[in-house]
């Protein structure tokens, strides 16, 4: 007998239980057979492309070990290290972190406790949601006109800063939105107690709400930060560098990282390296996706632990 | 006197009983009120006017025409059945309405004389001064200590806040329970205690009225027995108004009560008004209106 | 008690300095919300003014001729929509099936400990990056699953359809999981007081309960197919030549942007070169932006649908 998803037996299962016996349904395996490949297929990809990445790249990280971080990138794959594509993807990350947390969550506030329902709200919540389907690509051309030729005087034309915040843009609605639903996951009832006692909106989201929905806010940012870590396609349009030789030197230092219209980040290393045709590059490539997959798969872990936790502990 | 669960008498009051049962509850009733006095407390001067209340969510007229007077210093309680607009009418006094969106209210609410639904009001003013506990205890998930003292503080209350504490925690008869562990979350309390809690929360900015919307509708007779007696003593110092569907309750605790029914009209609206408004003791011993008399010997419906 | 009314005139106008800051913050959040309207806006017209030059540039005809070639001042459109057609028709192929079969697993079969190990799992498939896709479709998929049995160039558009698929899985899986989930209980305890086994109340009560939300699971990561860049830039490789089957290299509408982007095909000849190259970018850019909108927006109607059922 298949067993349901009730937790409790219901009558019906008793006696089908009874009719039934425990006699197994050939139809009901080969169904929930095929299910659970499907599933596990997926899973199987992950572990083979895992399993080949690894293959190809762990030799090379382990006999570079922490000088493949530490060195320029190079044309020469002997000595090619991912320098400059870490420190962009730092940098990248940290503006992305400084723009769209404080954006998406003030957006998110907004539409969650304040906004009255009508067509404007309405208008900004469909939006939100369209912006948050727009390919990433897209996203690279509005970078491109926007803060590479608008705003040139701003952001300096081609710098991290223009990746940045293009990235920024990328994940803003995606923030508002898991924003959104951590929000509205916040009991009425706590609003309702803070401002039976005299509290403004305001003090009531600062002091019960916000804290309250703060876990839940934490984990959906850091997934939201992730994605932009791995993205490369906008970086593609908004400036950052292919070219293995125009990199900004280590020894330029943080600010002319920032300042310099020669960024690059771990992804577009990785994209240039996949497209060149010599061997050797393979490798390269393959552990410098290790990298990346580790920073990603750390982040990526410990926010769904930290979700879990919660969950756990509020029900 | 017998402490039912809430639910068990509600239902028997739905349940269409026979005649016998009809008469043991009314004499039930009568037998709370005995000892009270036929008239309610006299000279207490109105605290809240209601002139012709009448609530909307959006298109919908949850209640019509309320029109009377609650007085202070005295418990008022409102029953009536189920979904008559006690909890809207009881919303209104401290414009807790204005949390949702689509509540709109016609006709004046005065309170001390003041229209409270004016011009330069401040809802948030209002709250300060009108205390609210709810159906379900809300705690904020905080500290014992945190959860009292937050109205005071937000409120800019000058003082010691300790002393409010303690004192907040003594007039909801709570404080010998909590004072060891006032850091405790105020969460880890036992539902009774959490309502007291609440009501020591709301005590502590100092309001001159407390409104309870079925307080004890989700605690124990002991607990519930509890709260009755802590309501008995705030009244000296608050003016109280209460909502409950055990009429019970409402026959031990309050002065004067409201009785709230639904019209439902041609075209099937459902609106709430208000039957009959008298002090307590006349209204379940000798209601003027028949629909009083029905649903007080549990004949309504 | 007293008769006294109270002799001062209440005074419930509130504190000011907490009514103004109060304001302030609202207004604040209003700017952030509103901002994605500015964005949005932007977008349009970054888009439209450069595709507007391309559109006035280049002559229509010439869209459907064989042959994306930038450099030549060839811009067949037929050519990079269908090479994207052939690649998010592939992907979906690949994904419906393994998404649908691991929603419905996890959503009707999968025990409780088992969900919550199996769920993140898919959740950490959903943050690979799609770059680290396109390389193990480049440098796995292609040599080790296609080239054995089927005669496909080192780049070919297959390859990059079963990455983009192998992409949207967890997509797929978790919004229809959600719609499944979201079927009343008591539907599937009717189905078995009709005496139904597991497997029937599964696909043929549930499954067609949630099948709103399942269509627009599909729409969204059809969307999410036609927009994808990385993989289809590494794998499919950058042949701007017409080709109807899978087997070889092609530029799609992203391919195509991505290649423009890093300048490859950038290098302007003298000769018959009428239109800037990066103009065609703009063009591509707002065309995908119009039929991604109209999925995304035509899904979050199949979905508006069939929560009124419930
Ligand atoms: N937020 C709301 N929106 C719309 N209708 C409501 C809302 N709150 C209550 N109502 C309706 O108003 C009527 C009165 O509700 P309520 O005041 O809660 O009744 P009671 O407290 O007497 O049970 C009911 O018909 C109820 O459905
Ligand atoms: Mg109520």
């Amino acid at each position: 007998m298949a067993e349901t998803t009730s937790t409790a037996p219901t009558t019906t299962d008793l006696v089908r239980g009874t009719l039934e016996g425990r006699r197994v349904n050939p139809v009901n395996t080969l169904v929930s057979g095929l299910l659970l490949i499907a599933l596990l297929s997926s899973l199987l990809v992950l572990a083979v492309l895992l399993a080949d990445v690894f293959g190809k790249g762990w030799g090379l990280l382990t006999e570079r070990g922490a000088d493949f971080l530490t060195t320029p990138l190079s044309p020469n794959a002997v000595d090619a290290g991912i320098f400059q594509g870490v420190m962009g993807s730092i940098a990248l990350t940290a503006i992305v972190i400084v723009v769209a947390f404080p954006l998406g969550v003030a957006a998110a506030v907004y539409l969650e406790e304040y906004a009255p329902t009508n067509r404007l709200t309405q208008f900004i919540t469909t939006n939100i949601r369209n912006l948050a389907g727009v390919p990433s690509i897209v996203y690279g051309l509005l970078g491109f006109s926007v803060f590479v030729n608008l705003f040139s005087g701003a952001t300096g034309g081609r710098t991290v800063i223009t990746g940045g915040l293009t990235l920024a843009l990328l994940v803003l609605p995606i923030m508002i939105i898991t924003t959104s639903e951590a929000l509205r996951a916040v009991p009425t009832a706590l609003r309702e107690a803070s401002m039976g006692v005299g509290a403004t909106r305001w003090e009531t989201i600062r002091h019960h709400v916000l804290p309250v929905a703060l876990p839940a806010i934490l984990t959906g940012s850091v997934l939201t930060v992730a994605r932009a870590f791995g993205e490369t396609a906008p970086l593609l349009l908004s400036g950052a560098v292919l070219s293995l030789y125009f990199a900004v030197p280590p020894e330029a230092g943080f600010v002319s990282l920032m300042t310099e219209q020669s960024y690059t980040a771990l992804p577009m290393i990785i994209y240039n390296w996949a497209r060149q045709p010599q061997e050797e590059f393979v490798a390269l490539t393959s552990a410098a996706i290790i990298v990346l997959l580790a920073m990603l798969l750390i982040v990526n872990a410990a926010a769904i632990v930290a979700r879990d936790h919660f969950e756990r502990k509020s029900t | 006197m017998t402490q039912e669960p809430v639910t068990e008498e509600h239902r028997t009051v739905n349940a269409d009983p026979t005649p016998s049962a009809t008469d043991a509850a009314a004499d039930k009733l009568r037998d709370v009120v005995a000892d009270r006095e036929t008239e309610g407390p006299t000279g207490n001067s109105t605290i809240f006017g209601l002139r012709g209340l009448t609530v909307y969510y959006a298109d919908f007229r949850a209640v019509k025409e309320v029109t009377a007077d609650i007085r202070e210093n005295e418990i008022t309680a409102l029953i009536g059945p189920s979904g008559c607009g006690k909890s809207t009418v009881l919303r209104c006094f401290n414009r807790m309405n204005d949390l949702i969106e689509t509540a709109r209210v016609d006709g004046s609410l005065t309170y001390h004389g003041v229209d409270l639904y004016g011009k330069n009001v401040d809802p948030v003013e209002v709250r300060r001064r009108i205390g609210m506990v709810f159906q379900k205890p809300n705690p904020f998930p905080k500290s014992i200590y945190e959860n009292v003292v937050y109205g005071p503080k937000i409120g800019g209350m000058k003082g010691n806040l300790d002393d409010i504490v303690e004192e907040s925690l003594r007039k909801a008869v709570l404080w010998d329970e909590v004072k060891d562990k006032l850091d405790e979350s105020g969460l880890a309390l036992s539902g009774g205690q959490q309502q007291r809690l609440c009501i020591a929360r709301a005590i502590a900015t100092s309001p001159d009225v407390l409104l309870m919307d079925e307080p004890c509708s989700s605690l124990d007779p002991i607990a519930t027995l509890r709260i009755e007696e802590l309501m008995l003593e705030l009244k000296q110092d608050y003016t109280i108004v209460i909502v409950t569907h055990n009429m019970q309750q409402a026959a031990r605790v309050s002065d004067r009560t409201a009785f709230f029914t639904v019209d439902v009209s041609d075209d099937g609206q459902r609106t709430g008004k208000l039957v009959e408004f008298d002090v307590t003791n006349r209204l379940f011993t000798s209601p003027s209106k028949t629909e009083t008399e029905d649903y007080i010997t549990g004949r309504f419906g | 008690m007293s008769v006294t009314a109270p002799q001062v005139p209440m005074d419930l106008s509130g504190d000011p300095r907490r009514q103004r800051r109060e304001r302030r913050v609202r207004s604040l959040f209003f700017v952030a919300a509103a901002l994605s309207i500015i964005i949005s806006a932007a977008i349009v017209l970054s888009l439209a003014g450069e595709a507007w030059g391309f559109v006035t540039a280049v002559d229509p005809a010439s869209y459907f001729e064989n042959g994306w070639l930038p450099r030549r001042g060839r811009y067949s459109i037929l050519t990079i929509v269908w090479h994207t057609l052939m690649v998010s028709g592939i992907a979906m192929v690949v994904a419906t099936p393994l998404g649908l079969g691991a929603a419905i697993y996890l959503s009707e079969y999968a025990r409780r400990n088992v969900r919550r190990f199996l769920k993140p799992t898919l959740e950490i498939l959903a943050g690979v990056p799609s770059v680290v896709l396109g390389f193990f479709a480049l440098n796995f998929i292609t040599p080790n699953v296609i080239q054995p049995l089927y005669a496909a160039d080192r780049s070919n558009l297959l390859a990059a359809g079963i990455g983009v698929g192998i992409l949207i899985v967890p997509l797929v899986a978790s919004v229809s999981e959600d719609a499944m989930r979201a079927v009343p209980r008591a539907l599937r305890e009717a189905s078995y007081g009709l005496g139904a086994k597991k497997w029937h109340t599964s696909l043929r009560v549930v499954f067609p309960a949630a099948i709103s939300g399942i269509v627009a699971a599909l729409i969204l990561a059809l969307s999410r197919a036609i927009g994808e860049t990385m993989v289809v830039a590494l794998a499919a490789g950058t042949s701007g030549i017409l080709t109807w089957l899978p087997d070889s290299s092609g530029l799609t509408m992203t391919g195509a942007m991505a290649d423009l982007a890093i300048g490859s095909d950038q290098v302007t000849s003298a000769t018959a070169v009428q239109v800037n190259p990066f103009q065609s970018l703009f063009f591509v850019g707002l065309m995908l932006f119009v039929i991604t909108l109209v999925l995304n927006v035509l899904s979050e109607r199949v979905v508006r649908r069939y929560r009124q059922k419930y």
